[in-house]
């Protein structure tokens, strides 16, 4: 017996099982054995020229909103100017080189107040956004996934969601003082129930796929298969949420502002300024203080939409080539 | 199916309650202030004492409850308390629904009516210049706040095409502009899911057959995918149609159509508890009855969908 195996094995061909050594032309046909997912995604999104452009934009001009009050020459935000020779407010001055985007109508400098507002709407948005999100992906894998859950989130969903918001904020508004943190934790009380919504629904409809069911039969935790199986299927529908949750909570704080209930007049932010444009915006010559807050808000948001569009695209394993 | 149309009716009643009974407390928490506005400082202590025993606001909370329930039963629901004082609540709603309706309407028809053709278009027409500029479009609509477009159409669509930007009942034409800013997010929303839809639905096996077959295109449109891509929508054009009577805060404002637009912020704000009461129950009711109509609809036109019991669906 043992000799006969010996025999067998010295009769193996040694050659056979060297490292094949691929270099060149061969390389090629083993590509796809490495793929990695996240070179793909990165890979799949350099490729959209015109989402690379808005990331490069919208990291720009972040950084720039950051450090453009450290810059020379720049005013303050909430400063009244006076015009030197009639001792008069600098009302509604036209843009020129002293003031880039001119004067509002009490003689604040627009260009300082909306790079002043653009720092606060982003803080807002990110912040917003980021809250949604995660609570969002939390609340929806447990109620689309735990059973025992599901009947209970449902009834809680429901009650909240036919809540007016505007009776929670101007209550808010009352308890708290009006301030950048109550304006985002009011956002935040109920925004995140269309996420949780949106993950829930797309957790029903592939969580009896065979695959989970084989986990399920092999004893996985509920917490891995959530974790492992559901979410990471989810990935990109979840950035695309993510990004365009940024742009929402934005416009949501234009919107608050507009029925009176954002921020304090004093605290510039995208909103504010847009309101006061909109107060002066009949008369023509005074356009501008609509036109140039609305452009930038208009740019970010747009930025924000087709880079998170992109970037799903991108993280969909379907274009992945 | 009766018996699951029970089921869910019983269960949308006790939400609404649930709901009523949550804003019920919620108002009561708001501080009396409010209930004067801006004679607050000129009034002494009794004076205010009295005003707020006349609107039954120092009876204890519960009796309070229990004379809205009670109220809500008999199909009373109160007369406004600082809105317009002592009028109906169901004359004041009565006035302003129909605007909202009306314009609601219009906006919602001329959206179906010109998003569904532009998403097909899209579709049919993929990665060239048309799906290009619809692309262009959709994505304008959905990143920018719709309060910044609108405050620019107001402004310069009104002056390019010389259309009146006030709204007035009898002049048709000052219809236009609101319609339109109001049916924009709408077209781009639905182009998009038909687009989304279609280009998916094309690669089906059932649209290959049809043309081995020798359909036209035109016809495999018609009678196939577009039959298929209504059943979808059905579910929520219930919800969109009812949804017509609250109104858009924005567009009513900027026009002053007198709807019901920001009717409800500002009688939130006003404190006026009989009408914020009245106007949650109209929502609330429409949410659910619209989510409720859309199953249904749902049921009815696609035989492949059972109603489970339970709760997977």
């Amino acid at each position: 017996m043992n000799s006969k195996i010996e025999k067998l094995s010295s009769n193996i061909n040694k050659e056979l099982f060297e490292f094949a050594n691929n270099k060149g032309k061969q390389e090629k046909l083993y590509e796809h054995l490495y793929y990695s997912y996240w070179t793909s995604t990165t890979y799949a999104f350099t490729k959209n020229k015109i989402a690379l452009f808005s990331l490069c934009f919208l990291i720009s001009l972040m950084t720039f909103t950051i450090i453009q009050p450290y810059l020379p020459n720049q005013k303050s935000p909430t400063q009244i100017f006076i015009d030197q020779y009639t001792g008069m407010q600098l009302r509604n001055h036209k843009p020129d080189s002293e003031f880039y985007f001119g004067t509002n109508s009490i003689g604040q400098d627009l260009w300082a107040r909306i790079w002043s507002g653009t720092r606060t709407s982003l803080l807002i948005g990110l912040l917003v956004g980021l809250w949604q999100s995660s609570v969002g992906i939390i609340v929806g894998a447990l109620w689309g996934y735990v059973k025992a859950l599901e009947k209970i989130i449902t009834v809680i969903y429901n009650i909240l969601d036919n809540i007016p918001n505007t009776i929670i904020l101007v209550l808010l508004t009352y308890i708290m003082d009006p301030s950048i943190s109550t304006l985002i934790f009011a956002m935040c009380i109920s925004g995140w129930l269309p996420m949780a919504r949106f993950v829930r629904n797309q957790i029903v409809i592939i969580r009896d796929r065979e695959y989970n069911l084989a986990s399920r039969t092999l004893g996985t935790p509920t917490h891995r298969i959530i974790t492992r199986n559901l979410l990471p299927y989810l990935v990109s529908v979840i950035m695309l949420r993510l990004a365009l949750a940024i742009p929402g909570a934005i416009g949501s704080e234009v919107f608050l502002t507009y029925i009176g209930l954002g921020l304090p007049i004093d605290i510039p932010s995208l909103g504010n300024i847009i309101n006061e444009g909109r107060i002066v915006m009949m008369v023509e010559s005074l356009r501008y203080q609509l036109i140039f807050p609305a452009t930038i808000l208009s740019l970010i948001t747009i930025s924000f939409y087709i880079v998170g569009n992109a970037f799903a695209d991108a993280a969909d394993p379907k274009n992945h080539v | 199916m009766i018996l699951y149309i029970l089921k869910k009716l019983l269960q949308s009643i006790i939400t609404l309650f649930i709901v009523l009974t949550i804003v019920f407390f919620l108002l009561r928490l708001m501080p009396e202030e409010g209930y004067f506005g801006e004679n607050y400082e000129k009034l002494d202590e009794i004076q205010k004492e009295t005003i707020l025993t006349g609107m039954g606001l120092k009876d204890p909370i519960h009796i309070q409850l229990i004379n809205f329930y009670r109220g809500l039963l008999k199909g009373d629901l109160g007369k406004s308390i600082t809105y317009r004082p002592d009028v109906d609540v169901v004359s004041i709603l009565k006035a302003k629904i129909p605007y909202s309706l009306k314009s609601g309407l219009a906006a919602l028809t001329f959206s179906l009516a010109a998003g569904i053709p532009l998403g097909i278009t899209m579709a049919l027409n993929k990665d060239k210049i048309w799906d290009r500029i619809g692309t262009g479009y959709i994505v304008f609509i959905s990143a920018v706040p719709s309060a910044v477009y609108y405050l620019f159409i107001q402004l310069y669509v009104s002056d390019v095409f010389k259309l009146p930007i006030l709204f007035n009942v009898d002049n048709i034409r000052s219809w236009i502009l609101p319609v339109i800013s109001m049916s924009l997010a709408g077209i781009a929303s639905y182009a998009m899911w038909m687009r989304r839809y279609m280009v998916d639905e094309l690669n089906k096996d059932y649209v290959k057959l049809a043309r081995a077959k020798g359909l036209k295109s035109r016809s495999i449109m018609i009678h196939h995918v577009l039959r298929n891509a209504f059943v979808p929508m059905a579910q929520y054009l219930p919800s969109a149609i009812l949804f017509t009577i609250s109104g858009s805060i924005y567009i009513e404002s900027l026009y002053s159509i007198p709807g019901m637009g920001g009717l409800l912020v500002d009688v939130i704000q006003r404190q006026d508890n009989a009408l914020v009461q009245a106007i949650v129950l109209i929502y609330s009711s429409i949410g659910i009855l619209g989510l409720f109509i859309g199953d249904i609809l749902m049921f009815i036109l696609d035989p492949r969908i059972k109603i489970q019991r339970g709760g997977t669906r």
